[in-house]
């Protein structure tokens, strides 16, 4: 309960050396035939984390879920969970819930039945599984629903038995396969947030799998990109989106314009890359390592550029282009800008007032415009 | 089972065909065809039996006396003869051997059923190359006449057959065992000549089975034995129910099998239809004891179909 309380407020066990990870992943490996699946993972996790597995499909990560639950045999490595070596232990009995992207309901089991057979499985009599599936329906707010079965409900009722069913048990760990994907947007949106109330308040470490980088970003404690069965970076949310260490996971999370260049001016607190693309000098107002005349990418988010009529006058960082394609999305305009180099720039602007009367329109001459400190260096 | 919901819907069928002209849209045509089918083969075949079973034996040509007669000053009489059914009443012959059918049949589709689930298990849990080779296996007896394969099994079976010979050449019997002729033997033709009507159904359903809910069942702690009683079992019951049927019904009635393999004491309702027909010359109650058993069979098939549909409708 207190580290529950510890990450609530915020606390990183993953910076302290001194924590120990509550999950331990080394060296897994999975191999189907030729192809493989997952490859070399080492990964902590600890406790009370709302982890999240982020990928393509076929990057391996329902895969390393699966392991984690005991459906699949590692072809190499090791899982430890709470100090305990998993290799010998069956699905049955490991100390782990998983929660299906089918959910897995038992169509021939009432919602109460299906949220109690874990609990009866473990050899808990009727009554008192009865007394804590009532309290778990409540906390999903399906108590109405007990007597009904799985092809009776909508999809999110659905979704919300196979969660009560996952946690009865108060596994140490939650496997979560893509949880929401089956659910439309709105509601989608409504359960991260459920989710993560429950997850705060039942103290259960949660591993999620998902495609889906919005919701990977509003769940997680921190988030593991998976690309071609190896993990290619761990790290908070806000981390992954404003560091990542590749074009790869730069482009994945989110989007992003990417120019490439070449060192022209490397100091020990700036750097200036020559880029053909952008026709300016992009000035990066950090020091990065690197050497003269390097090739390199410079990645920056769409947010983080400014789109003006008039000329900002820097001496860097400034582009002009006209306007191609303007999509507009209520909150924002997305403002698709055509370089002279051919390049296009994708830029949205928050839209704050209700009129604009000097709205940019098609094709605006505009400039284009960032700071120093608003883009990314990447080397691979 | 099939024919009794095409019974229910007989008489609607056949006065929407003869009250309305016949169109000969692609629609009727379809309908049309199995109608007639059923109409040709299975209505009016069932009409005469039943008809009679009403009539008298009389030693002529065909062997009983019509229902209709024309009588002096244009009367047209009916003549209904009960005496067949109360007949089957009076002889503890004909309810013994309904009795010892059912029993046969029950048995028989309870062995089918132990032997099949694991097979019809195994094919569903297969890789899909292994699994067109298993079927193909366990259709392949059909390529062969039926009645040759229960003459094989009289070859396996009898006084000097394989499996006596077998055990007697290892000591491990100094006599050799009386198989053929008894009830045993009937069983083992019986169980043999329908596993795969029972197969078919098992694997069909056990196919369509989710893997993930077994998974699921083994996430939360359920062992093997337990997800198989709990989850793969409750599941596949409408497999079970549609492959007992494919097996008991055709059970009951028969013949081939405990005429060729039984002994003077196994007694079906099927080996005593034959005496009825061939050796008594009775026809009328021949045909009554068919009656008999049909009725015994359909009552039971509808009241299945209507609890399931009920059931159906409940959960809905």
């Amino acid at each position: 309960m207190d580290s529950q309380k510890k990450i609530a407020n915020g606390a990183k066990p993953w910076i302290e050396q001194s924590e120990k990870p509550f999950i331990r992943i080394s060296n897994l490996t999975k191999k189907f035939g030729d192809f493989t699946a997952v490859d070399r993972v080492c990964l902590d996790i600890y406790r009370e984390e709302l982890f999240c597995l982020l990928g393509g499909s076929g990057c391996g990560k329902s895969t390393l879920l699966r392991m984690l639950a005991g459906f699949e045999t590692p072809s190499d490595g090791h899982i430890e969970i709470d100090g305990q070596d998993m290799a010998n232990v069956p699905a049955f009995a490991r100390p782990t819930n998983m929660m299906f992207q089918s959910y897995a309901l038992f169509p021939h089991m009432s919602v109460e039945k299906n949220v109690a057979y874990g609990l009866l499985r473990d050899g808990v009599s009727k009554s008192e599984a009865a007394e804590q599936v009532a309290d778990m329906l409540k906390l999903v707010q399906l108590s109405d629903f007990a007597k009904r079965r799985p092809d009776q409900l909508s999809g999110g009722q659905r979704q919300r038995v196979a969660l009560a069913r996952s946690l009865i048990k108060r596994p140490k760990l939650l496997l979560l396969d893509e949880p929401l994907g089956a659910l439309d947007k709105k509601l989608r949106e409504e359960t991260q947030f459920e989710l993560i109330n429950i997850q705060e308040s039942l103290g259960v470490t949660f591993i999620v799998v998902t495609h889906d980088q919005e919701e990977a970003m509003t769940l997680s404690t921190r988030i593991g990109v998976m690309d071609q069965g190896e993990i290619v970076q761990v790290g908070e949310p806000h981390e992954i989106y404003e560091f990542p260490l590749s074009i790869f996971i730069a482009d994945f999370i989110g989007s992003v314009n990417i120019f490439m260049g070449r060192v022209s001016d490397d100091a020990t607190n700036y750097v200036r890359i020559h880029c053909r693309e952008a026709d300016c000098d992009i000035h990066v107002s950090h020091g990065v390592s690197c050497t003269q005349n390097q090739k390199l990418w410079f990645a920056i988010r769409p947010e983080k550029l400014t789109i003006t009529r008039e000329n900002p006058r820097g001496k860097y960082n400034v582009v002009k282009g006209i306007v191609d394609e303007i999509a507009y999305r209520g909150n924002l305009s997305i403002f698709r800008i055509k370089l002279a180099s051919g390049k296009m720039l994708r830029v949205t602007k928050s839209n704050r007032s209700r009129r604009d009367e000097d709205a940019i329109s098609w094709d605006d001459n505009v400039y284009i415009s960032w700071d120093d400190t608003a883009g990314i260096v990447l080397v691979q | 089972m099939s024919f009794s919901a095409n019974k229910a819907t007989f008489g609607t069928l056949i006065k929407r065909t003869l009250v309305k002209r016949i169109r000969f849209r692609g629609r009727s045509l379809v309908i049309g065809i199995p109608l007639w089918w059923l109409i040709v083969f299975f209505l009016i075949p069932f009409v005469v039996v039943a008809k009679i079973s009403f009539s008298e034996a009389i030693i002529a040509r065909p062997p009983y006396s019509s229902l209709l007669e024309w009588k002096e000053g244009g009367f047209l009489l009916l003549k209904l003869h009960f005496s067949n059914y109360l007949y089957l009443l009076e002889d503890s012959l004909y309810i013994s051997a309904y009795w010892s059918s059912i029993k046969v049949a029950f048995f028989s589709t309870l062995i089918a059923l132990l032997v099949a689930y694991p097979m019809a298990y195994y094919i569903a849990r297969s890789t899909e190359r292994r699994r067109n080779i298993l079927l193909m296996l366990i259709i392949l007896p059909f390529w062969t006449s039926f009645l040759l394969r229960v003459y094989a099994w009289i070859g396996i079976l009898k006084t000097h057959g394989i499996i006596n010979n077998i055990l007697m050449s290892l000591g491990i019997t100094s006599e050799p065992l009386v198989m053929m002729q008894t009830n045993f033997a009937v069983y083992v033709g019986i169980v043999y000549t329908y596993l795969p009507f029972m197969i078919l159904p098992l694997y069909t359903n056990l196919v369509k089975l989710d893997n993930s809910l077994l998974e699921a069942s083994a996430d939360l702690g359920a062992n093997p034995l337990t997800t198989f009683f709990k989850i793969t079992l409750p599941l596949s019951v409408p497999g079970i129910i549609a492959g007992s049927m494919l097996v008991f019904i055709p059970v009951v009635g028969e013949f081939v099998i405990p005429a060729l393999l039984g002994g003077p004491d196994t007694l079906m309702i099927g080996k005593v239809l034959w005496d009825e027909f061939f050796s008594n010359r009775d026809w009328p109650v021949a045909s009554a004891v068919a009656i008999v058993m049909l009725v015994l069979l359909v009552i039971p098939v509808m009241l299945l179909r209507n609890a399931q549909n009920a059931s159906r409708a409940a959960s809905t």
